[in-house]
Parts: C-alpha cells; sequence; structure tokens
C-alpha cells in the first residue's frame, strides 16, 4: 500500500501541515500518512511526499485546499503537477549538503525505534557499549567534535574532564534552549529524530559515568517538548534507556525539563541553576560545571547538535568524522538559513564553505528581491557582515578573526530597508529584557547603550566614543556571553554601516 | 474558587512532583497549567512544599517571562519581535496587530479574548513572520493571516 509521508516539525505544522493531515484523512482515509520530522526545505513546506517505485516523490508548498487538484493528478502515483518537485535527495538543496546529524530527518517516523534501526540507528550505542568508556572518549577525541551550541571548546577535553571527576553522582545536560533567531537546528532534531539525541546522550553516560541526564528544553517549543518526551517513553519501553541500555551493564535514564522564557538559560550556568529550581542566574567560573555542575556534581552540558553528532562518530570513528571539515573546525555544521531569503531552511555541510556561497547559491539572495545589504550571523550576539565580508570561510576561527562568531550556526539576511541603528539599538534592547541582573555591565550598560544610540542618531555629539567604551566594559566586564558579546552586532553594524548612525545621512525609516 | 480551595489543589498538584530532583520549575508548570496562572494563594504552599521563602517563590515567578501572577485572555497571541522576524516585517505586522486590537504588549482587549505578548524566536526562521496563539505555531503571517487571528475571538 502506498505511504504518505508529511512533517510533523512546527515550521510545516505553522503553514498548514495539521490542517493538510486532516484533509488527507478525510479524503483517502485508506491510504497510511506516515508523519515525519523536515527535510530542511522551508520553502517547500508544507512538503508531502508519496511512495512510488521509483522512490520518495515530494509535492511542496501544499495546501489542504490543493489535496484535490493533487490526487486529480494522480498523487498517489507520483503524477505531474506544478508543485512536484521529484526525488527530494536529487533536489539541488539537498543533493549538495553532507548530511550526517540530519541524516534521518524528514525520512523517518520520529517515534518509531524501529525505523530509526532501520536506518542505522543504535550502530553508535552498541559499539560504545561494546569498547568501553575509555576507548569511547579517545573516538570523541580523535573526531575533533566542538561544541555546537557556539562557544566551540572542544568536546572530548570536556568529556574526560568529567570522566576524571570523581563524585557519587555525575550528570548529562542537554541544553536545547535554542533561543537565538535564526536558529532551529536543535528543533528539528527533537521533532524529527529523537532518538539520535537520545543515543548520543546515552553514550556520553557511558563514557563519563553519569546515569541521568536532563534536556533543558525551552518552552517556545511545545512540540519538540511532546515529541522527545514520547520518544524517551519510547526509548524505555524498548530498553534504549532504563537500568540496562540495550541489555548492557550500564544505566540510563533521562528527563524533560522545560524552561519557562528565559533567554538567558541558554548560559549553560544559568541553566543550571534553572534545572536547580533556582531564578536562572549566571554562576561565576570557576569551578567548571565539568567539575561542579548540576546540584554540585560533575555535569557534562552540549547543545543538542553536539550530542546528536556522537552517534555517528561512534558508529563510523572519530577519524572518519574528522576527515570533513576545514582547519582547527572539523565535521560538518547544521546551519540555518533564515530571515530574508529564498531558500530558507537546514543545510548541514562541512566546515569551510563560504558566507557568500550560503546566502546566494544555496539561500538564492532574499526573499523580497531586494539587495542584501547585512547577514547576522550566531544570534542575537554574533556580528552583522556586508556582502564585502562575503568570503569568509563558515569556520570558527576564520568568523573570529573578522570580529564575528559563527554561533550556533544561523544566519539571518537583511536586505536593503534594515536600518542597522535600529538593529544595534534592539542588540542593546534585547540585552537589557534578558539580562539576569548578576552583573553590573550587562544589567546597566545593555540600558545605557539603548539611550546612546538613540542620542547618536539625534546628533547628540561625542555618543560614538561613548558608546565604543560602553561596550569596551560590556565585553571584558560581563559575566557570560549576554552581555559580553552584545557588543558584537552593536560594533559591528557601527563599524559597516557608520552612514546609519548619522542624522542627515541616516535613511530614516519608512 | 476559594484561597482554602485553590491551596488544597495546588498541594495535589505538587505532591506527586516532590520526588523529582529540582522539583522547583516543573511544580510551577504545573500550577500554571492548571489555574492559567501562578495564582497568589498557591504561592506560600509552594514555599512550605519547598522549603523556601515566600520571596523565594515570588522571585521565580517574577524571574521567568511564563509565569504569570494573573491569567491572561481566552487566547495568548504571541508575536515574534527577533531578528528574523523583524527582516521580513515583523515590526511593522505587529504594529498593525497592536491597532486592531486596541491594546500594547502584554494587554488583554477588554473583553478579555486576546492577549498579546511579544516572543523572542520560536525557531521558525525560515519561514518568518511567525508566532503563536496559545500554543498553536503559525507562520509566513502576513496581514490577512493576522487580521484572521485578531478576529477569531473564542
Amino acid at each position: 500500500m502506498t505511504r504518505l509521508f508529511l512533517p510533523r516539525d512546527a515550521l510545516a505544522v505553522a503553514v498548514g501541515a495539521d490542517e493538510l493531515a486532516g484533509a488527507i484523512a478525510r479524503a483517502c482515509p485508506d491510504v497510511p500518512l506516515v508523519r515525519t520530522g523536515s527535510r530542511g526545505m522551508a520553502w517547500l513546506e508544507p512538503l508531502l511526499e508519496v511512495e512510488t517505485p521509483e522512490g520518495r516523490i515530494g509535492y511542496g508548498p501544499v495546501q489542504a485546499a490543493d489535496l484535490p487538484g493533487l490526487l486529480a493528478a494522480g498523487l498517489l502515483r507520483g503524477g505531474a503537477h506544478e508543485r512536484r518537485i521529484g526525488r527530494p535527495e536529487a533536489h539541488p538543496f539537498l543533493a549538495r549538503q553532507t548530511r550526517i546529524t540530519f541524516q534521518r530527518c524528514g525520512l523517518t517516523d520520529p517515534l518509531s525505534l524501529d525505523d530509526y534501526r532501520a536506518h542505522s540507528g543504535l550502530a553508535g550505542l552498541r559499539r560504545a557499549i561494546g569498547m568501553g568508556a575509555e576507548t569511547v572518549l579517545a573516538e570523541v577525541a580523535a573526531s575533533g567534535l566542538r561544541g555546537r551550541g557556539g562557544a566551540g571548546f572542544p568536546t572530548g577535553i570536556k568529556w574526560r574532564t568529567v570522566a576524571g571527576a570523581q563524585a557519587p553522582r555525575k550528570y548529562i545536560v542537554c541544553n536545547a534552549d535554542e533561543g537565538d533567531s535564526g536558529t532551529f537546528a536543535d528543533r528539528m532534531v527533537m521533532e524529527g529524530d529523537p532518538f539520535l539525541l537520545i543515543e548520543g546522550m546515552a553514550i556520553a553516560g557511558i563514557a563519563v559515568g553519569a546515569t541521568q541526564g536532563y534536556v533543558y528544553l525551552r518552552s517556545e517549543y511545545p512540540g519538540a517538548i511532546e515529541i522527545l518526551s514520547d520518544a524517551i517513553r519510547v526509548a524505555r519501553r524498548e530498553g534504549m534507556l532504563g537500568r540496562a541500555i540495550l541489555g548492557s551493564a550500564h544505566a540510563f535514564d533521562m528527563e524533560v525539563r522545560v524552561g519557562a522564557g528565559a533567554y538567558v538559560c541558554g548560559e549553560e550556568t544559568s541553566l543550571l541553576d534553572s534545572l536547580e529550581g533556582k531564578r536562572g542566574q549566571v554562576r561565576a567560573k570557576p569551578p567548571l560545571p565539568a567539575i561542579e555542575g548540576l546540584f554540585g556534581m560533575p555535569t557534562v552540558v552540549n547543545n543538542v547538535l553536539t550530542l546528536a553528532a556522537i552517534p555517528d562518530i561512534l558508529a563510523a570513528g572519530g577519524a572518519a568524522y574528522a576527515a570533513h571539515g576545514f582547519g582547527k573546525s572539523r565535521g560538518t555544521m547544521p546551519v540555518q538559513l533564515a530571515g530574508n531569503i529564498q531558500h530558507g531552511g537546514l543545510f548541514e555541510v562541512p566546515f569551510g564553505i563560504t558566507l557568500g556561497e550560503l546566502v546566494h547559491e544555496i539561500g538564492g539572495g532574499t526573499a523580497s528581491g531586494r539587495p542584501v545589504r547585512a547577514v547576522q550571523v550566531g544570534g542575537p550576539l554574533g556580528a552583522y557582515f556586508p556582502p564585502a565580508l562575503f568570503d569568509t570561510p563558515f569556520d570558527y576561527e576564520s568568523f573570529a578573526a573578522r570580529d564575528g562568531l559563527i554561533g550556533h550556526g544561523g544566519i539571518v539576511v537583511f536586505d536593503d530597508t534594515v536600518d542597522m541603528a535600529k538593529m544595534a539599538r534592539f542588540a542593546m534592547a534585547f540585552c537589557a529584557i534578558e539580562s539576569c541582573g548578576k552583573c553590573t555591565p550587562c544589567r546597566l550598560g545593555s540600558t545605557r547603550g539603548v539611550e546612546v544610540i538613540d542620542r547618536m542618531v539625534a546628533g547628540v555629539p561625542g555618543q560614538k566614543q561613548l558608546l565604543e567604551d560602553l561596550c569596551e566594559t560590556m565585553k571584558f566586564g560581563s559575566l557570560c556571553a549576554l552581555g559580553g558579546f552584545t557588543p558584537y552586532p552593536v560594533l559591528s553594524a557601527l563599524r559597516y554601516f557608520p552612514e546609519d548612525f548619522t542624522p542627515g545621512v541616516r535613511r530614516e525609516a519608512a | 474558587m476559594s484561597e482554602p480551595e485553590i491551596a488544597a489543589r495546588v498541594r495535589d498538584i505538587i505532591e506527586p512532583l516532590t520526588v523529582l530532583e529540582g522539583p522547583a520549575m516543573p511544580m510551577l508548570h504545573a500550577v500554571q497549567a492548571e489555574f492559567r496562572c501562578v495564582p497568589e494563594a498557591a504561592v506560600p504552599v509552594l514555599a512550605e512544599t519547598l522549603n523556601r521563602s515566600r520571596a523565594e517563590i515570588r522571585g521565580l515567578i517574577s524571574f521567568y517571562h511564563d509565569f504569570r501572577d494573573t491569567p491572561p485572555g481566552r487566547t495568548v497571541l504571541k508575536l515574534c519581535r527577533a531578528e528574523a522576524c523583524q527582516s521580513r516585517g515583523g515590526e511593522a505586522l505587529a504594529a498593525e496587530a497592536q491597532a486592531a486590537l486596541g491594546v500594547g504588549w502584554g494587554e488583554t482587549t477588554p473583553d478579555g479574548a486576546i492577549t498579546l505578548e511579544p516572543v523572542y524566536c520560536l525557531g521558525l526562521c525560515a519561514a518568518a513572520p511567525c508566532g503563536m496563539v496559545n500554543d498553536r505555531p503559525v507562520a509566513r503571517l502576513d496581514r490577512a493571516r493576522l487580521a484572521a487571528l485578531t478576529e477569531a475571538r473564542s
């Protein structure tokens, strides 16, 4: 029996996938509909796929109202239609990618462990159980994997520190508080391939000797909360989690904990305080969480994408993963193309591709059709780059060398109608809203920053120096990256788009 | 519900959660799921159960944007104000929503139908501008889709 496939990914749902699923159930109740993750081609969502002898054939974007026409055109046989895109794998956007973390996303039923196994899932966990902690640590170190949350710290070193710490209890904490605008890769993993994250956390548990894991998941992702929680129940029922994972001597279990709308809880020490039931305020480091983390115990805190890269590293070996990449940035990065972009979505690629290739060749330029004026890379704390810097290779060091950062891999594109003084002001205002209040440069500096930019745009003299000094203080005086990195968008906007800060020269908002 | 009734109900809700490590946040979420806010009468119960001061519990409620001390309108409409949505005209759309509803951020229409709130990123940034109607995500918002959302009052 021919099956249909349709994402239950939040983006697909937000543009009509559930209504389409309802229409399919009414129009062809005998056709099984599998709800999958998303392939990551956002402009084609909802992307409906049908099983045919030539493989799966995609149609997108499809609204419920389009269904009668599609059925008449022979949807169930893969018939011709203006929305037919052919085999999704052959689509240039997917064909150009190197999908490791996202190899299953969009293909499988996220809650079917059989599907997961059939698509090479659990191979890494089995191998980890067979080789033991020391060899797992060596494989992760050999992979060159660095923290995908933004800081880029070598995962192997972090794990070895926790493994070496003596304590009655250790924890694996997954940072799923993906709050950066322009990022959604964590959400796509949790909604589209949740067993991958569970497997990565279980392997981390074996490597460092932890038996309990927590996923700190933001409340803005109700779909991910539901799917990941369901997947954990399935994993427990089928022995992937519990007292003897996959029948081994290793115990590991995990829980989802839901955040409550605080951006700063994406900072690892705030996140730990929040998990402990406190206000999510930043802790001074040292001690590192690897030594004194959750409830004072040694704790691995890793981003979703870091943990999701682990199963394949264990299955194929660290060296195979390290064979991809550029300089000190090894492996692949799930880049997220967002904002004013024609072909937005998830593009997993080895490090080293240039920013310009991502924005123009892959993303197709702006959705508005106007010229690109600026891109913000790495979320609200990342720098704004003009097209003149589009030759920058996408890796940690190249961006740092140009006073930028890749952060969690999000790229937000703006066309030539953007007011960069307004964006700089927003960076300060956002910092003021989300500051945890613990350190003065962030708590007060952000509010003063908004005021200085307002005065600058109004033509009060001497404000540029004041803004630069303030940014210097925030950069070096703040406890964490919220206050410390807010100067990146502000100073880059000022440096590359000074005309927007100059009254008389700046184009006033339309 | 009277205050003692609320307190008794809160006790029932949070009692099963006392076995958790760090139960405060799950408890606050559970209480809010029941009452659509964390009522004042819940504070002393939470404080007693968690062996924390009432000030600390109030501190949690005020720190996290999600927790409320009064219930919102029947529908909560959240519009994203973060960069990706701004790049696609999110701010202009938000201004239209405010004008259509006659409310500012964080306010509720006089008939109690809709509360309008800002949100900073819903992870739908490749289909901006976006928002959320209660727990249902909505994306590729434009004037017509927004009008349908603001007019559909339950």
